[in-house]
């Protein structure tokens, strides 16, 4: 049996549901549930503020539903559960105090959290539902002065840098779901690299959400001082449910001076069924500054999952000399819609941006890049790349591109590509006479087709990406 | 090796093959020559499996199994190779990989261990030897970029590294220069052996002075009009197709024989 015949077989296979015990505070979304989260979470005042503003803010807001290319049914907010969280004590000293079944969960998500069976090298977080529930290598890290926690606890721990940076880069107004995040968010990482330190080893979070009827919630936020090199990954599963879940998540990234963050995603939801019953709703904010000179932020993302994604992790490029990179690949297939993209904000003199995305429709699926360059007046000599592909396989999936370029300095220079193809049946043909089967040549081509983004990603995340879309695609053809 | 009885196929609706009647044994080779629409390449594309093409009537034994229920994967596996006449791009996907894919693959149907990717390099580099090609061939995609000649070049190199039972090569002289034929047709001589056969699909008589055909088969009009040695390729060259249009098919008188 070839390997596309074996994944073929395994459809969905994070669909599982783990069975503990939660703590859930009533659905809705109040100013109470706001201040009951703050009590369960034994938040500061500083932070019910956050909270507060942001929540009185998003009741002005509406939501965007007009100008993305995806469709969906109303979202009842008040009909969502804004916290859950597995039964556990408070504080836990070590991993052996870990709930088991937790740690089986992520066992079978293939991310050991117990200290014989870590993964060599990446530090993981691990968030289930609302809440973080380990953290390796904290130790480690410490000795280098890199701190990586869950943002509970940093808000515990490191008040004055959370208040600094939290919302410095989205803020609390930014958009209506940025502002419900803001709100309501109830755990996620927190990661600072001290100045002139290359972090170590790779840091990871790995996203899971359990319950049917809890939104997911999580801030991210990464703090690269003067000098420091850091790479982090992100990856998300969660089980199959015929209802929709909410997940709204923001992610902020500060580099000062000569400061690098590299920022990779596999994003894995579940994508709803064949008939597009069910799936996750993704509505993420991702933004990075560069706000030092000569800094650099660079978003890797392989969107794969979901039955909408709405996302565009973007970059401020304000020091001068500074660069901003986007490498995308967007796959959808059956029901599934995208309109995903980046923005790339050129404030600072010399200051460079890529942009490849490469889209991948397949069913009766729906995929749009939407992408903004904006220079400004002080960014002399800015330069910006943008590349942007689309493939479709069969003949009623859709792919669009919508590029908005708004440039007000004549010095700088803006270049756009795009492409459309289809997998062609010569092709398949072609390879199929020499051997490989038709699954596994959909595969390769759709794999040398995002080439250029797969190389962005670390290692083993590019393994994990190849064989995630060649198991996403299985029985697209043909 | 290889039965053709009473092959009827055809594109859209139009029939093209109209009762060929063809067989191949180990260690032969066949050249098909005939005029262009006679149905050439259509028979090198139906044997090796093109979906675009419909058979209508007849039957293909190959190895003793029907050869027209196999999917163009497993025929690719069993050993039936074709050299395309026009080779297919494949951005982003090197030739290695590519190469090395479909290799494993043939492996894995032979029950035998598959080669990583230091493995498979120092294969690779052995067989490149067969048609002149170097290292940077390897990194490059598959076909894009490539000239002509070196796309002609490249399918014989996947010959060399698959290992073909029964190779057809459709058109492979087409659009070659002179040293390029040179070293295409001395890739196919140096891979064929008593345990293979070749067809050579081919308009011109010039191949055949590098790759020695034992028969030689004239179509026209999707039939087999006329069979003789590498002799008739000579008369072919010398008086055209056009005498043909006229002469009886053998074939017919076979199928009736049959």
């Amino acid at each position: 049996m070839s390997t596309a015949e074996l994944l073929g077989k395994q459809e969905y296979k994070y669909g599982f549901v783990t069975d503990i015990e939660s703590d859930v505070i009533p659905r809705g979304l109040s100013e109470d549930t706001i201040r009951l989260i703050v009590k369960i979470k034994n938040e500061p005042d500083w932070m019910l503020d956050f909270r507060l503003k942001a929540y009185r803010h998003w009741l002005t807001m509406t939501e965007p539903k007009h100008w993305p290319n995806i469709s969906y049914p109303e979202i009842n907010y008040q009909d969502v559960i804004y916290y859950s969280a597995p039964k556990q004590k408070a504080t836990k000293a070590s991993l052996d105090e870990v709930d088991p079944e937790l740690l089986r969960t992520f066992e079978k998500l293939g991310i050991p959290l117990t200290e014989q069976k870590q993964l060599a090298n990446v530090a993981v977080d691990a968030v289930f539902d609302s809440v973080s529930v380990a953290t390796t290598y904290k130790e480690k890290l410490k000795k280098h002065g890199v701190i990586f926690c869950s943002f509970t606890e940093a808000i515990r721990e490191y008040p004055e840098l959370v208040r600094k940076y939290l919302g410095s880069v989205v803020p609390t107004n930014d958009n209506f779901f940025a502002a419900l995040n803001s709100a309501v968010f109830s755990d996620g990482s927190f990661c600072f690299i001290p100045k002139g330190v290359r972090c170590p080893m790779e840091l990871s979070t790995y996203f899971r959400i359990n319950n049917s009827e809890s939104g997911q919630f999580e801030r991210t936020l990464i703090i690269a001082e003067e000098g420091s090199h850091v790479s982090y990954l992100e990856g998300c599963t969660a089980p199959k449910f015929d209802k929709n879940q909410l997940h709204a998540a923001v992610v902020e990234l500060v580099a000062l001076d000569d400061a690098q963050i590299k920022y990779s995603t596999v994003q894995n939801w579940y994508a709803g069924d064949e008939k597009g019953v069910g799936g996750i709703y993704n509505f993420v904010t991702k933004r990075g500054k560069c706000a030092g000179r000569n800094s650099k932020i660079s978003w890797t993302q392989v969107e794969t999952g979901s039955a909408i994604t709405w996302k565009y992790p973007s970059c401020i490029l304000q020091g001068d000399n500074s660069i901003g990179e986007f490498y995308s690949v967007a796959l959808t297939n059956h029901a599934q819609q995208a309109d995903t993209g980046t923005k790339m904000i050129h404030l600072g003199k010399n200051t460079r941006s890529t942009i490849i995305s490469k889209g991948i429709a397949a069913g009766r699926s729906n995929n749009s890049y939407r992408g903004l360059v904006k220079v400004m007046p002080k960014a002399d000599n800015a330069r910006n790349y943008t590349q942007c592909d689309s493939m479709l396989i069969g003949s009623n999936s859709g792919a669009n591109t919508f590029p908005y370029i708004e440039v007000m300095n004549n010095t700088s220079s803006v270049e756009h590509e795009a492409s459309t193809s289809k997998i062609s049946e010569e092709q398949l043909f072609y390879l199929q006479q020499r051997g490989i089967s038709q699954e596994d040549a959909v595969s390769l081509i759709i794999n040398g087709f995002c080439k250029d983004v797969f190389l962005q990603l670390p290692m083993e995340f590019a393994v994990e990406a190849q064989r995630l879309l060649g198991m996403k695609l299985e029985g697209s053809v043909g | 090796m290889l039965e053709i009885k009473n092959l009827h196929a055809g594109i859209d609706g139009n029939e093209i093959l109209k009762g060929i009647n063809l067989t191949i044994r180990k260690g032969e080779i066949h050249a098909i020559m005939g005029p262009n629409g006679s149905g050439k390449s259509t028979l090198a594309k139906v044997l090796s499996g093109h979906p675009s093409y419909e058979v209508t009537a007849g039957e293909v034994l190959y190895e003793g199994k029907n050869l027209l229920e196999m999917s163009p994967d497993e025929r690719a596996r069993s050993g039936v190779f074709m050299a395309f006449q026009y080779p297919i791009e494949v951005p982003g996907v090197s030739n290695a990989q590519f190469l090395r894919l479909a290799y494993n693959e043939k492996r894995k149907h032979l029950g035998e261990e598959e080669l990583d990717p230091l493995e498979f390099k120092d294969l690779l580099k052995e067989r490149a030897k067969v048609v002149e090609m170097d290292a940077s061939f390897m990194t490059r995609s598959v076909n894009e970029g490539f000239s002509g000649g070196e796309k002609k070049r490249n399918e014989i190199l996947q010959m060399a590294v698959l290992e073909p039972k029964l190779a057809i090569l459709d058109e492979t002289d087409s659009g070659l220069d002179i040293d390029a034929l040179r070293i295409v047709a001395g890739g196919v001589n140096q891979l064929h052996n008593e345990n293979n056969a070749v067809i050579l699909v081919t308009h011109y008589q010039r191949l055949l002075d590098y790759i020695v055909p034992q028969f030689v088969h004239v179509l026209a009009n999707g039939r087999i009009a006329k069979e003789g040695g590498k002799e008739l390729a000579l008369e072919l060259e010398e008086k055209g197709y056009d005498w043909l249009k006229t002469a009886t098919p053998e074939t017919s008188v076979e199928a009736r024989a049959n």
